[in-house]
């Protein structure tokens, strides 16, 4: 920046709103929510980085001097309506610019008056569905765009797969460029029932489709009704506003233990974040792997003596009696045990060009617990069918199912009871770099347990019911178990007399 | 001159206080966290301070990581010389308060060459006096892990960094191969001579800083608060004029203006801001209207664009 626009700005700092102190009780009362950590997905073309930009202009969460090196950054690249080029906010690093392209998992924050945002813009291509899945492990919901001149494409169901299989449960569709289409309705609903179709089959239920044109503005944080009067839905900023937060309150106690505290001969604490569920004084709990029992005597803060924690609070737990407790073992509701065993089935993505080799030893670590564990390849997810097919090893990018084999006894819940506990990242021992990340579906019983390979059961329904089928919970956590057609009732009748006859 | 701000008495920790709203305990949970697991998983762990007010809400969260007990490391002070003079006060009564272990260090080539920012430039004197000299420091305490205050919102190559920053043996950060970063699992896992740097406030903004030091009584150095000080116009900044070393250039007038400061460094690369804000109060409603971001006061970051960028690969925090 030279040296008159710095002056320009101190001196419009100086001489308006800054000196002038605007009630700002209202807008601090209403923010009392959890952050919304979002995950935008979308193929180079679709326009992500500028809707993105077009987020971060209108919460005004871009100030002046980024603003005037980004028109500086963008010069002669700015498009008709004389706007920066809003892709350079996110595009940081100097290869990206060189290069035009995403290549990383960038975060950013803006916020209204009702909520912060953090949002884990990632890139489209293929080769780096690694950092997609990055960027979703910690997102609540995903905002998919399409070009409403192209519509849905291999890549949008692909970026659908892997957000739902990383546990997302909320989707936005962005119709971007809709101004192209020259606002066109019919257009708009066709692409928003296709999509729907879509996340049905992939079991996800919450879908909002918004018309954007994210180069415009419109229906992103200001409406679009003067171009579009025939939308009357929310805003993406209204959608995300209203949007729910992971919760893990609700399932059984779980403490990992990340350091035990003892500053002097009379305190003995067990330092850690409540991964699920609540606990309070005079609460039993078990020891895992040990299996020892105690009782929760105080919940010891900075602040002052707790009498609850719940899920997400980082405390120091102590109990009543002298146990064995050290890093890496878990702290558990005696009356809501994990999963313990040597032996799990998970699924997994390749995040580098080794691949994850079959029967070599990795490092796996799960909260704060790391141990010695052999992985199994079993099938790889092709992206295009959505079938399962057998594999014997997993290359970068790759999504498979794996079964795991401890020497130790591991501590997990299925990555659907609890997001936190079911998930883990592989560490190759010969490179120390982290290889994949995975998410428990299963424990492995003597017998195999009810994922025995490639069985599947073929259910023909009328599509009603079978919209309905897949969009219960139920059948989400359990959807490799079951393939679902859907058929009209005239073909049931048919499909039955076929069996019977 | 009083050190620390009369309205932000220290903390006293069994004291009644409101609960933090449910946006700022998230942040802070998940700071104490990196603190925690850091400190479980390296040897040698320590926390790089710079005495800002990042550094200050950094130091209140490794303090509620750990407690009853102590700050199980050392906090590190790179100072180039030039800070200003009450940082400097700020820091030692805030050590002794705490009970806190620091180590101060000062690149003796720079000092024996003279470097100042006035005879080597502000990239030049930069590269020596802050680069040079925390990598010194790092390499004589053997340290294999350094908190810092980064947050993902100053900067655009920051936004990409990950909480845990894996650093070759010379310090090198490689943008373009960072390990995955997933959940909340940090992978800790380095060779000999391999470090990282970790940020437990990567996904804090300037406003939660503000908010968190106001809803937690944090101390901060008096300067973040508007008062009538001495300063000279240079390079369109606003430099405090205290220090003697500080030679007024031809044409240039020292003068008293109502001023802060929105971020702290070195006096002679830092620019005020007019400003009437005395309070927190007054600070946070100021940055909810303000226009310009936080590094502008910053001569280093303007070089280019992408030079925070190149500062980091080559190793600046």
């Amino acid at each position: 920046m030279t040296a008159p626009a710095t002056a320009n700005a101190v001196e419009h700092v100086a001489a308006g709103e800054v000196l002038a102190f605007p009630a700002q009780e209202p807008a601090r009362a209403t923010r009392d929510s959890r952050p919304l950590r979002l995950i935008t997905c979308g193929s180079v073309d679709d326009g992500k980085s500028t809707l993105i930009g077009r987020l971060l202009w209108d919460t005004k969460a871009v100030k002046e001097d980024q603003a005037a090196t980004l028109q500086r950054d963008s010069k002669g690249k700015q498009n008709d309506l004389g706007l920066p080029d809003f892709a350079l906010l996110l595009d940081g690093l100097q290869a990206e610019r060189e290069q035009g392209i995403t290549i990383d998992v960038a975060y950013r924050y803006f916020s209204t008056d009702k909520r912060s945002f953090i949002v884990a813009d990632t890139p489209g291509h293929e080769q780096y569905t690694r950092n997609m899945a990055t960027g979703a492990s910690t997102a609540d919901l995903a905002v998919l765009l399409v070009d409403a001149r192209v519509g849905l494409l291999e890549q949008t169901r692909r970026h659908a797969t892997i957000a739902t299989l990383m546990g997302i449960k909320q989707f936005v569709l962005a119709v971007n460029k809709i101004d192209l289409t020259d606002y066109d309705r019919a257009r708009f609903e066709q692409i928003s029932h296709e999509f729907r179709e879509l996340a049905l089959s992939l079991g996800v239920r919450q879908v909002t489709a918004i018309p954007v044109s994210a180069l415009k503005g419109e229906n992103v944080v200001y409406d679009g009704r003067a171009s579009m009067p025939w939308y009357d839905g929310p805003t993406l900023i209204e959608v995300l506003e209203l949007a729910t937060t992971r919760s893990a309150q609700t399932v059984g106690f779980r403490l990992p233990v990340q350091r035990v505290s003892r500053p002097g001969e009379s305190f003995r604490g067990y330092q850690g974040t409540v991964a699920g569920g609540s606990v309070k004084p005079g609460d039993s709990v078990v020891i895992l792997p040990s299996g020892m029992v105690a009782n929760v005597t105080k919940i010891v803060t900075f602040d002052l003596v707790r009498n609850a924690a719940v899920a997400g609070d980082a405390i120091t737990l102590v109990l009543d009696r002298q146990v064995d407790v050290s890093r890496g073992d878990m702290i558990v509701a005696i009356d809501s045990q994990p999963l313990t065993g040597l032996s799990f089935d998970a699924q997994l993505v390749a995040l580098q060009a080794e691949g994850i080799q079959p029967g070599k030893r990795y490092w796996l670590k799960s909260g704060s617990r790391r141990q010695r564990v052999q992985v199994q390849p079993a099938s790889q997810l092709d992206l295009q069918t959505g079938k399962w097919n057998h594999a014997e090893q997993l290359p970068m990018n790759a999504i498979g199912k794996v079964h795991l084999a401890f020497d130790e006894q591991a501590i997990f819940d299925s990555y659907e009871q609890n997001r936190t506990t079911g998930a883990f990242i592989l560490i190759d021992p010969d490179t120390n770099n982290t290889v994949a990340g995975g998410m428990i579906t299963a424990k492995r019983s003597a017998l195999g347990g009810i994922h025995t390979e490639d069985a599947r059961v073929i259910l023909s329904l009328p599509a009603d019911l079978a919209d309905q089928l897949m969009a219960t919970e139920l059948f989400a956590g359990r959807r490799e178990e079951a393939e679902v057609r859907r058929v009209s009732a005239g073909r049931a009748v048919e499909i039955i007399d076929d069996i019977d006859g | 001159m009083p050190h620390i701000h009369p309205e932000t008495e220290l903390h006293n920790p069994q004291s009644a206080k409101p609960p933090l709203d449910p946006h700022l305990k998230a942040l802070e949970n998940e700071a104490i966290h990196i603190f925690r697991e850091v400190a479980a998983e390296f040897e040698r762990p320590v926390m790089l301070y710079s005495i800002g007010k990042d550094s200050s809400v950094l130091l209140h969260l490794a303090r509620k990581a750990f407690y009853p007990g102590r700050v199980p490391f050392p906090l590190l002070h790179v100072n180039t010389g030039w800070k200003f003079a009450e940082m400097i006060a700020f820091r030692n009564e805030i050590v002794e308060r705490y009970d806190l272990d620091l180590i101060e260090h000062v690149n003796p080539r720079g000092a024996a060459e003279n470097v100042t920012p006035f005879t080597h430039g502000s990239a030049l004197y930069t590269d020596i006096m802050k680069t040079e000299a925390l990598r010194q420091a790092l390499d004589a305490g053997q340290f294999d892990a350094a908190f810092g205050g980064a947050r993902r919102d100053e900067e655009a190559s920051r936004a990409k960094e990950r909480i845990y920053s894996f650093r070759t043996p010379d310090h090198r950060w490689d943008p373009r191969n960072q390990r995955p970063e997933l959940w909340n699992v940090y992978n800790g896992m380095i060779r000999k001579g391999e470090s990282v740097r970790a940020f437990p406030l990567s996904n804090w903004t300037e406003v939660d800083i503000w908010r968190y030091i106001q809803a937690e009584d944090i101390p901060i150095v008096p300067l973040y608060f508007a008062e009538k000080r001495p300063i000279v116009e240079r390079d369109g900044m606003m430099i405090l004029a205290e220090d003697p070393r500080l030679e007024l250039l031809p044409g240039e007038t020292k003068r008293e203006e109502v001023i802060r400061f929105r971020t702290l460094g070195c006096f002679p690369l830092t620019g005020a801001i007019r400003s009437n804000a005395t309070t927190l109060d007054d600070i946070i409603s100021e940055l909810e209207t303000a226009t310009v971001s936080e590094r502008q006061g910053r001569a280093i970051d303007r070089d280019q664009s992408g030079s925070m960028e190149k500062k980091k690969r080559e190793g600046y925090f």
